[in-house]
């Protein structure tokens, strides 16, 4: 970044509305995002109970086609992307060749040889760089669509109800981890049932022109089912409670998969190389024999809240370091993820704390997730 | 956002009431409490310790941050709210009124403190 200019924030074209709607905006990524509408607390508990509305337009959607774009994603993804079906997706990541992971994304296939890569918004330049550097070779194309949709997520019980209502989409025949094109409120979208909150839910990539009358659209139909507008606070109590990573707090370029505790999305047995195989084989073998840090779940005895960047502790000693922490709105609770030593890491271990700015709080190792939604 | 023309307010965001007996209350601001979100956690001075004008007192734990929080006044503290510390969210609900955060007895007029229009500027910018 050579220029010293301020940078203008990226404002999605949901922007108007979200200021129409009373929200506190904060930056994230470089984009100027709702942080929350009103108590973010209320937001949480009506994503867990009834419905939430999410803007995710910051999102770095990445199309890639061709003959060869199955391969090509084998090639540069560490899971078997090939195999996943038409009209599914798959939670991968990608690596560099020293293992260290570059992202996580999730990938649908959204025809046999045309694929679209959902990138982190912090990292979706890096991954259309990384991706089209591997593509050479292959006759296969990487295009950036970053621009070309718009993201909304409809998400908690109640949203197959409020989305039914505005879509003909075969939404029973539509599984966990697959995507479909279709219409809703009259627009073109792809629905997919995806999301980051540990609830069921719907991902609904539109062209930005249609975001308004899509967002409308839902606001209306979500009415009587308690639906209200979510931002980016509870999106993140959200997916801590549900044990779902997040890149630049649980997982970084110093990390591979398997330090994270990720290591299944790791497909050795897939047809062909890819970027990071010898490493990740050497830190398979690591992780299995003789672990460094384990990431673990922490629940508070008390009610100070541990944040990201806090020493864990035990006898007087620092055995780790809390990624991300949070009052959980559904515990009660506050709650953290945090890298410890593999001695303190099973669940119940006695006497481990986290450092609060110079106390030692007692906490609780459990196993991840911390909530897990009854199906 | 209104702020309420009898009380004084610091630049730190806590508002100081108007003295009954030589005590008086100290909160944090409409701004301050929507600028932190839900406030999940208040750590108040103790009963009978004493707090410096412009010095840290205390801490508010929200869903995103922890603030450290000053006192505007210098004097001891009498009580704290102990409705706000089994329910932080008071603090969000009513700023100024049932969301209080401790009485002090105070020792020594503060002179750095605005009026309501004085700090609704300072807010604005």
């Amino acid at each position: 970044m050579s220029s010293n200019a301020p940078v203008e924030p990226r404002r999605t074209a949901l922007d108007a509305l979200h200021r129409s709607l009373g929200a506190t905006m904060t930056d994230f990524a470089g984009w100027d995002m709702p942080l929350r509408y009103g108590s973010e607390r209320d937001e949480h508990n009506a994503v867990r109970t009834k419905a939430g509305l999410f803007d995710l337009s910051h999102m770095g959607e990445i199309t890639v086609t061709g003959p060869e774009a199955a391969q090509l994603l084998n090639f540069a993804l560490v899971g078997d992307i090939a195999s996943v079906g038409v009209g599914r997706a798959r939670y991968t990541m990608i690596c560099r060749e020293d293992g260290g992971i570059l992202d996580d994304l999730i990938v649908y296939r959204l025809a046999n040889s045309e694929y679209m890569v959902v990138a982190n918004a912090s990292n979706a330049q890096v991954v259309l760089d990384a991706l089209t550097e591997r593509s050479s070779g292959y006759d296969a194309e990487v295009r950036d669509d970053r621009d070309a949709y718009a993201l909304i997520a409809v998400q908690g019980p109640e949203s197959p109800g409020i989305l039914a209502s505005l879509t003909d989409a075969d939404l029973d025949g539509l599984k966990y981890y697959a995507g479909l094109p279709g219409t809703v409120a009259g627009v073109p979208a792809l629905i997919a049932r995806t999301g980051y909150t540990g609830e069921d839910g719907f991902e609904l990539f539109v062209k930005p022109e249609h975001a308004v009358e899509l967002w409308q659209a839902l606001t209306k139909a979500g009415e009587g089912a308690g639906l209200v507008p979510c931002g980016l606070s509870c999106r993140d109590t959200l997916r801590l409670e549900a044990g779902m990573p997040l890149y630049g707090h649980e997982l970084s370029t110093d990390l591979t998969p398997f330090d994270a505790g990720l290591g299944r999305v790791v497909k050795f047995g897939k047809e062909g190389d890819f970027v990071g195989r010898t490493a990740l084989e050497d830190a398979a073998e690591r992780a299995a024999g003789n672990p460094p840090r384990v990431l673990v779940g922490l629940v508070a005895e008390g009610r100070r809240v541990p944040r990201a960047g806090y020493p864990v502790v035990a006898g007087g000693e620092v055995i780790g370091e809390v990624t991300s922490g949070a009052p959980s709105p559904t515990l009660g609770k506050p709650i953290a993820m945090a890298y410890v030593d593999a001695a303190h890491s099973a669940p119940g271990t006695a006497g481990v704390g986290v450092d609060i700015r110079g106390s030692h709080e007692p906490y609780e190792v459990v196993a991840l997730p911390f909530y897990k939604r009854r199906k | 956002m209104s702020n309420p023309q009898q009380l004084r307010y610091s630049k730190e965001h806590e508002w100081l009431s108007g003295a009954e007996d030589g005590v008086s209350t100290v909160g944090i601001t409409e701004f301050a409490a929507n600028a932190l979100g839900d406030v999940v956690y208040a750590q108040l001075p103790e009963v009978g310790s004493t707090v410096t004008a412009g010095e840290t007192c205390g801490e508010l734990e929200s869903t995103k941050s922890v603030s450290d929080l000053y006192s505007p006044v210098s004097g001891e503290v009498t009580e704290i709210n102990e409705d706000v510390v089994n329910d932080p969210s008071l603090v969000n609900t009513a700023p100024f009124e049932g969301g209080w955060l401790f009485k002090v007895r105070v020792a020594e007029e503060p002179a750095e403190l605005l009026s309501a229009d004085e700090y609704a500027a300072h807010t604005a910018g």
